[in-house]
């Protein structure tokens, strides 16, 4: 179980072969899911140049934490791991990653789509997008629809 | 010992303030009303103390951690 907070690109399936040869995994897991977000270059009808992720960084450890062990009791998960952004972002920068493995399908695809609804209702980051007009906080998440 | 406020995004740039130690409060509203001058409460306002949600009624005590910010919107 794994969870970080990134002010730099990251490079999502290198990130998760080095999680998975490095845990203790064995041959247990028949599955993993996962759940890749990043960024658009367009919000609402508008282009977006640039976005800069803030965080309230001893909180949103503590929540990334805390939504790896609700989903651990949720589920019967062999490993997760949680890597999210902050710090300036580039259109097709990866934001969050999110990767759960289990024995079976359900577990690691019900497990994964919980984790990032929850992350996105509860996790203490705000983006703010630059535009040709200049900058503005996004005052809400899509419903992801 | 103190209180220490936080403010986060658009509310931190809003209140112009990121971090202010107060002396003392009883709730967290109390805290917020001291460290902004009693600036209106947003409707849409989320509240931790010690970096758990909380509400503007909760209950506060020397050497806690309360912070005031808009709603998230990571992932």
């Amino acid at each position: 179980m794994s969870s970080k907070i990134i002010d730099s690109a990251f490079e999502p399936w290198q990130e998760i072969q080095q999680h998975q040869s490095q845990s203790d995994l064995d041959k247990q897991f028949g599955a993993t899911a996962t759940f890749l977000g990043s960024m658009r270059d367009f919000n609402d009808d508008a282009d977006v140049s640039e976005m800069t992720l803030e965080h309230y960084p001893e909180m949103t450890a503590r929540y990334l934490d805390k939504l790896e062990q609700e989903a651990r009791q949720k589920w019967p998960l062999l490993d997760c791991l949680i890597i999210h952004r902050v710090g300036q972002i580039l259109p097709a920068d990866s934001i969050v990653l999110i990767a759960c493995w289990s024995a079976h399908r359900r577990a690691a695809l019900d497990a994964t789509s919980w984790l990032i609804e929850e992350l996105k209702q509860r996790a203490p980051f705000w983006k703010k997008e630059t535009r040709k007009e200049g900058t503005r906080w996004v005052e809400k998440n899509t419903d992801g629809l | 010992m103190s209180i220490q406020v936080k403010f986060f995004a658009s509310l931190r740039e809003k209140i112009g303030l990121a971090d202010i130690a107060i002396e003392t409060a009883e709730t967290a509203g109390e805290a917020w009303n001291i460290a902004t001058n009693n600036a209106d409460v947003p409707t849409n306002l989320l509240v931790a103390v010690n970096l758990d949600y909380a509400q503007l009624n909760t209950a506060v005590f020397d050497g806690d951690e309360v912070a005031f910010f808009p709603p998230v919107t990571g992932g």
